[in-house]
């Protein structure tokens, strides 16, 4: 098979690239070697770990198991989009105000799980908090830490005016 | 590159989808959630010629209540099933079990009728559609076919679909609003494959069980029906003695593999267990509906 490059455009964190990929080339390893986004970690690569969590058009996916062409003309957010080290996003935020990391492996992946859980689905106690947590996996086993951090940030958007 | 090289299309219909498989030899894919697919991609296990993506075709994605048969378009995500009032009202058992389906991330993009292609014994949508007499609503450049649930599981991972067919729906039979339902699942973790899992369905009539449907996952080479169970309780009144014979005959009936996960005994006993409460749970929703 001769293998055929497509041009694609898509955009990350609010910037349009265009980009030219092999049909198989895996988003995560397109947003990690094309466009040199690295904040999206690669753990078990098969749909499991939820390290390289991101989202697709607002909502949460894994990006080992979505193809760059699929992205394309799609809207991606990435951990890169969260914050800076200067002046972290609100869920960054919270992770460093509730030690919610430890290796930090793990940590965009949850924090991109978490900004879909905020923005889309009303969670109440620590048993939906853990069961909406359940597809990320943190190895340094930090989970209470960053059931804590998104408690925090329910509260917080509950009580936002 | 985890992939093995492969051509990819965007369809734009159903038409279109099922003449690029018709072109490729017997080795194209059909990707929709990519859930189960991919993996599989990435480790090398499926190495498509070409994979059609159906994502973007319009109208894939509803939800039809069509006379006694609810009708889930090849596009509806786990998200959407699970949340899905109509659902609810006409197939509650079906609400009650997507409760277990996989992670919230793998629920925005997995979808029902491609959970039950990948035809895994072990997962709940194609239970729920061996439980629910579903159809599976298949289009090919030779036409459209319309598979019976009871001719689509060949085993394992295995189904009758033809390489050139791309599935638009599944349709399932609703269940009368005084059926009562009970599902019981057991997983390591919340979210992941059942070691096993029964689902029963019933009515009551004059006290007596009618229309009693059991079906169970995780215990053998695909999802089934136990008929043999069934006929234990079926026109008879329930009772604690009768539902321990059932229980009895549903393990007697089934026959689970050992896996790193669970011996074949313990699979067996915790299919009895998961049974038992499931045919309570059942009994008890049926009484309900016929108090006064």
């Amino acid at each position: 098979m001769t293998i055929v490059k497509r041009e694609i455009s898509i955009t990350v964190n609010g910037l349009l690239h265009a980009v030219s990929v092999e049909a198989r080339m895996l988003l995560s390893d397109m947003l990690r070697h094309e466009l040199g986004l690295t904040g999206t970690h690669v753990g078990c690569e098969h749909g499991v770990c939820g390290a390289c969590t991101i989202l697709l058009n607002g909502r949460s996916a894994r990006s080992c198991l979505t193809l760059a062409v699929q992205a394309d003309g799609a809207e991606i957010e990435t951990v890169e989009g969260q914050g800076t080290a200067e002046a972290l996003g609100r869920v960054q935020q919270a992770f460093r105000d509730h030690h919610g990391l430890q290796c930090g492996f793990c940590t965009p992946g949850f924090v991109m799980t978490i900004t879909d859980i905020l923005r889309n689905h009303e969670l109440s106690g620590d048993d939906e908090i853990r069961e909406a947590l359940s597809g990320n996996i943190c190895r340094c086993t930090g989970y209470e830490h960053i059931v804590d951090a998104v408690r925090a940030l329910i509260r917080e958007k509950d009580t936002r005016p | 590159m985890k992939p093995a090289a492969f051509d990819y299309v965007r369809a734009e219909s159903v038409a279109h989808a099922a003449e690029v498989l018709a072109g490729a030899g017997g080795d194209g894919k059909v990707i929709a959630g990519g859930q189960s697919l991919m993996p599989m991609v990435n480790f090398r296990l499926v190495k498509p010629s070409v994979l059609v993506d159906i994502n973007a075709i319009a109208g894939l994605d509803r939800v039809e209540l069509d006379g006694s048969r609810l009708r889930i378009g090849a596009l509806v995500r786990h998200f959407t099933t699970a949340r899905d009032s109509v659902i609810a009202r006409h197939a509650p058992i079906v609400t009650e079990a997507m409760k277990h389906v996989a992670h919230l991330t793998v629920r925005n993009r997995g979808t029902f009728c491609g959970s039950v292609c990948h035809a895994d014994p072990a997962a709940e949508m194609p239970m729920m559609t061996v439980l629910l007499d579903g159809q599976i609503h298949a289009v090919s450049a030779r036409g459209p076919r319309i598979v019976p649930i009871s001719e689509f599981f060949a085993g394992s991972l295995v189904t009758s679909l033809e390489p050139d067919e791309v599935v638009t729906a599944i349709d399932l039979a609703t269940t009368p609003r005084d059926t009562g339902y009970g599902f019981h699942e057991f997983a390591r973790r919340h979210g992941d494959y059942a070691l096993a899992a029964v689902a029963v369905l019933m009515r009551l009539e004059d006290g007596k069980a009618r229309d009693i449907r059991i079906a169970v996952m995780g215990v053998g080479e695909m999802p089934s029906r136990v008929p043999t169970a069934e006929e234990v309780i079926e026109g008879n009144e329930l009772s604690e003695p009768m539902i321990m014979r059932a229980v009895e005959s549903l393990r007697a009936a089934i026959s689970p593999n050992s896996d790193l996960n669970a011996s074949a005994d313990y699979r067996r006993h915790l299919a009895g267990a998961l049974a038992g409460r499931a045919i309570r749970d059942a009994w008890s929703r049926a009484r309900e509906a016929v108090l006064p």
